[in-house]
């Protein structure tokens, strides 16, 4: 084995894993705070690459940049959803909430199935099949631009929760649900605008996936499970638990297609979600309750 | 069992009676159609119930029960495929092989303490881990499916579930009533009282001595059991099994509508549920038909619709509404 | 059955949705009257783009057909990659009056199919499905005008080696990338079974199965690209025959040729969409439209104005399979001049087709009911488009090999 296709390999785990651990990073704050579990969240992520398409077809939007108002969008759309709809859920039984997001979620596919049809809609990005040459290595160019953005994002919403008011408020009701509601904060409105934080996350990082995958209502599925085996294995409600998870996810499952067999890779995930579990139930970094 | 007869108050007796017996005639007037549907609702309403007595129950949330409807479909039928082993005795191995995957799920999860969320996920990771490794098996077909042969001449050997319509629905019927008769004789065992002081208050359930950790385990083999019973007749059903279907999340997620749709933690939530479920998906598609709308993916819109509505409006589902409706409740 | 009971049955179950859908049972079955065929096809679910591929041929054929002298009257049914429903819709197509079934696509849907049909005596005739074990069951009422996976290997693995000499291309080594589906995997046991004997000039020096549900093959080409084959043989799907390419050119991986034993993935829309000109040279061995045949350009005729936003020469092979099944059904109806199912069956069994779409001998089906006769034709894409470049008597181009690199194409 030369050296050197490993460590290309690993490199491209790793970003894919930064664009898998933004996702789950939209569920983990969702999770973590209003612990409401998003069984549509893959969904959403398609919604997104659909609506970053669009944007690229139609106005030329290049997806680092639609990424903007569409992660907007998505927040306003979470915060109405919220709102009017699963605000009725909070702190009910998991399979109530579970049952009415699979609801939402059949009807997203199959919405999107109606409207776009089946088949796989590119975006086909002046350099999406470029790649940097750094002596033997190969790195995608359009996955180096994706992970760094999903990085920047990811930053943006650390310094939203440790620096400004809202997001400290919201830190204390995932912290003391109680005790928020003691000192007067409004709850309602911060669970929604968790929610709204939340997609837009999964927004910005359905944006972004387009630069690896087509957008087609089949792939939601998948992605939802994949967000959550990450959270799960990161740490559900730390944000770097995310990160971190994804990129190990990347990283796992890649060195488990060059080693292994490419098909049984993501038993590799699933093992690992499993040792995860029962060694350390809080997360790779989560806190120990 | 005579006092799980008398509890139900005599109206509640009457119903039950004229739908058994209606159920019973029903084959000598219904077409076939009607009676591929009705075995779909008894299927559901089988597997549901086995779900309901976990989740029910035990409280357990286990989003993966596909798993065990699969390896009880393949065992039976790559028993049948190699050996000629007929299907009521590789029913037990069947059970054997998913009560030990419910054993190892059940005591890594109560062991160490994984809960709620945490526990579906497990029960989700062990049903791909295993729909993954069927893929990449050959003995059992792999991907490309495992083929019982239709063989004409054998089709009278119901022994060996090689039937047709009216022997799997009388065999579904049997399943479906079985299971609820199972499940209302566990409901009022001392365990059933175990299950539901666990599911309340787990902590208070300890303290007072009831072994939490066995009554779960309980529950996990015999919602396993049940759900690997419900595979091997669909296996032998359908004559045909596929990892990508047999073990998909989606086939779990089937699973676990029909007892939150009907009523958790109820006898008759998971039939009252299959009953609803199963014909809604029927009737969407042939009034989407009726009114000529041709578009694939609207019949699916309004059954996601239908969902969120009946969990919004009747979140502890319908039948508990449905017995006050029709004045059921039991005098207390 | 008649109508009274079903309605006694609703009203017993009060389940007001039942009572729709239950047309009048049509019990007329004159030679007079057309047809009644149900066309069930994955329309939504996993399989939904091959599905509604299928079904915009069914949607032209009727037409098609009423010019040569066929009446069929269709019912279309989604079944939703999904046997369940395959198998209660097919139940209720044939409720109401359906004398021939022509589906599936997957074969764990045409399966289900399959029992309904034999045990009510209706012929089903499979328009696609290559798992071998169709035609293997025992079914009597079952016909397949589709090579199983090993025909198509076969008879792939023989127009790589016609390629080859064509074009005198000198290829030493080969990789062997498939999905692991169920298409992919029946194709995997072909090539394991065959290729050891079919005499290629070419080593094997690996066989990779990925995950079709992948994200990216990203790992996969780098594991390709370090053994470094003169060729790629791949077995795909529409998405991820896009990814694998994309990946080829982003890590600079140029193979002499990349050819396809017999799988899709390489022509379909989305792959000239996505790829522009990186699709073109792809090959592909595969039974295909005949475009000499004078059916196949009624066929492209009645296309054109009713899907002017596809590509009858993208679609003709869901298309022109579709359609054939639809035409041995009708081409039965009229030979046995009735509807009856055991009568019907026979004469399907009797199929002897000498016109129709797709290349090859007459229409015929042996004892299982397999038409064992369907010969592959080497298609490759030239400016996007899937071009017939052998057999010589049906091709209307000559096949390309080497591929020109990546950097070269306009």
């Amino acid at each position: 084995m030369n050296l050197a296709i490993v460590l290309n390999v690993v490199i491209q785990g790793v970003l894919t894993g930064l664009m898998y651990g933004l996702m789950a990073l939209g569920l983990s704050v969702i999770f973590g705070v209003v612990r409401v579990v998003n069984f549509a969240h893959g969904e959403f992520a398609v919604v997104a690459m659909y609506a970053t398409y669009l944007l690229f077809v139609g106005l030329g939007l290049d997806p680092l940049i639609s990424l903007l108002p569409i992660a907007l969008a998505f927040f306003a759309i979470g915060y109405f959803l919220q709102i009017t709809l699963v605000n009725r859920f909070v702190g009910r039984s998991e399979h109530e909430q579970f049952i009415l997001l699979v609801g939402l979620a059949i009807i997203i596919v199959n919405g999107l199935l109606m409207i776009f049809g089946p088949d796989a809609r590119p975006t086909n990005l002046p350099y999406s099949l470029d790649s940097f040459e750094i002596g033997p290595l190969f790195i995608d160019t359009a996955r180096v631009y994706s992970a760094v953005a999903a990085l920047l994002v990811s930053a943006a919403l650390f310094a939203f929760f440790r620096y400004t008011t809202t997001g400290t408020a919201i830190r204390a009701c995932a912290d003391n649900l109680t005790g928020a509601g003691v000192v007067g904060l409004n709850v309602k409105r911060l669970y929604a605008v968790t929610f709204g934080i939340g997609l837009a996350c999964v927004g910005a990082a359905g944006s972004l996936m387009v630069t690896i995958a087509d957008a087609s209502p089949s792939l939601a599925q998948s992605f939802t499970l994949l967000a959550f085996t990450i959270v799960i294995i990161g740490g559900l409600g730390s944000m770097t638990g995310a990160l971190v998870g994804g990129v190990l996810i990347g990283v796992s499952e890649a060195m488990a297609s060059f080693f292994f067999a490419p098909s049984m890779k993501s038993m590799f995930s699933f093992a690992l979600l499993v040792a995860v579990l029962v060694l350390r139930p809080q997360g790779l970094m989560g806190r120990r309750a | 069992m005579k006092d799980m007869w008398t509890a139900i108050p005599a109206r509640g007796r009457v119903i039950l009676l004229v739908l058994l017996a209606a159920l019973l005639v029903a084959p000598a007037a219904l077409d076939r159609y009607f009676m591929s549907v009705l075995i779909l609702i008894f299927y559901f309403a089988f597997v549901g119930q086995a779900w309901n007595i976990m989740m029910g129950y035990a409280g357990q949330l286990s989003l993966g029960h596909a798993l065990y409807a699969g390896l009880g479909g393949y065992v039976a039928a790559l028993l049948w495929f190699y050996f000629g082993i007929g299907p009521w005795i590789g029913v037990f191995a069947g059970v054997a092989v998913a009560a030990a995957f419910g054993a190892v799920i059940g005591w890594l999860g109560f062991r160490f303490g994984i809960e709620g969320v945490y526990f579906a996920l497990l029960t989700i990771a062990f049903a791909e881990f295993t729909r993954i490794a069927f893929d990449n098996m050959s003995f059992t077909g792999g991907p490309g499916g495992l083929f019982l042969l239709y063989e004409e001449q054998r089709t009278h050997e119901w022994w060996n579930l090689r039937g047709g319509p009216l022997l799997f629905y009388y065999l579904g019927l049997a399943l479906a009533a079985g299971g609820a008769l199972l499940t209302a004789w566990l409901a009022r065992s001392r365990l059933g009282y175990q299950w539901l002081a666990v599911r309340e208050d787990q902590e208070a359930a300890l303290s007072l001595g009831v072994g939490a950790f066995r009554a779960k385990m309980i529950a996990v083999l015999i919602s396993a059991s049940m759900t690997a019973i419900g595979g091997v007749f669909l296996a032998f059903y359908y004559n045909s099994l596929f990892p990508a279907q047999a073990f998909d999340i989606g086939r779990s997620i089937e699973i676990i509508l029909a007892p939150v749709i009907g009523g958790l933690g109820t006898i008759f939530g998971p039939i009252v549920g299959a009953f609803i479920l199963t014909p809604l998906g029927e009737a969407l598609i042939a009034l989407t038909a009726k009114f000529g709308v041709d578009l694939p993916g609207t019949k699916a819109v309004f059954y996601g619709l239908t969902l969120m509505i009946i969990i919004t409006l009747r979140p502890d589902g319908v039948w508990p509404w449905l017995k006050r409706l029709l004045g059921l409740e039991p005098k207390s | 059955m008649t109508r009274t009971t079903r309605r006694n049955f609703t009203a017993g179950l009060g389940a007001a949705g039942f009572v729709a859908g239950t047309a009048p049972f049509n019990i007329v079955r004159a030679q007079s009257a057309a047809l009644k065929i149900a066309v069930v096809l994955p329309r939504s679910g996993y399989l939904a783009p091959a599905g509604q591929s299928c079904h915009r041929g069914a949607l032209i054929a009727p037409k098609v057909l009423a010019d040569y002298g066929h009446k069929v009257e269709l019912v279309h049914i989604d079944c939703e990659s999904n046997a369940d429903v395959a198998r209660t819709q097919t139940e209720r197509a044939i409720n109401d009056g359906a004398q021939v079934v022509v589906g599936a696509f997957d074969s764990a849907s045409t399966l289900a199919m399959a029992q309904v049909c034999e045990q009510r005596k209706i012929p089903l005739i499979v328009n696609i499905g290559a798992a071998p074990q169709l035609t293997e069951q025992g079914y009597k009422f079952l016909v397949r005008n589709f090579p199983t996976g090993g025909m198509l290997v076969t008879n792939g693995l023989k127009l790589i080696k016609d390629e080859l000499e064509v074009t005198k291309l000198d290829a030493k080594t080969a990789v062997f990338l498939h999905a692991n589906d169920t298409f992919g995997t029946a194709q995997r046991g072909a090539m394991d079974k065959i290729f050891p004997t079919a005499g290629l000039p070419f080593k094997l020096l690996e066989s990779i199965a990925y995950d079709p549900k992948a994200q990216d093959l990203s790992v996969e080409i780098t594991k390709v690209r370090a053994l470094n084959p003169d060729l790629l043989i791949v077995v795909t799907r529409a998405a991820d025959a896009i990814k694998m390419v994309r990946d080829m050119v982003r890590q600079r991986f140029e193979p002499k040729g990349i050819i396809s034993p017999g799988s899709p993935g390489l022509y379909d829309e989305e792959f000239y969409q996505a790829l522009g000109p990186l699709s073109d040279y792809a090959l592909y061995n595969l039974p295909w439209a005949n475009p000499k045949s004078k059916m196949t350009q009624a066929l492209e005729a009645a296309f054109k104005p009713a899907y002017p936003n596809f590509r009858f020469a993208v679609e003709c092979f869901n298309v022109g399979f579709t359609f054939e099944a639809l035409l041995v059904a009708a081409a039965a109806f009229k030979k046995a001049g009735t509807a009856d199912g055991t009568e019907l069956m026979k004469a399907v069994r009797e199929t002897n087709i000498a016109e129709h779409v797709m290349i090859g001998p007459a229409i015929k089906f042996d004892d299982k009911g397999q038409n064992v006769g369907i010969p592959s034709a080497a298609v490759q894409n030239f400016h996007r488009t899937p071009t017939v470049t052998l057999p010589a008597d049906v091709a209307t181009a000559a096949p390309v090999l080497p591929i020109p690199g990546w950097q070269k194409r306009t």
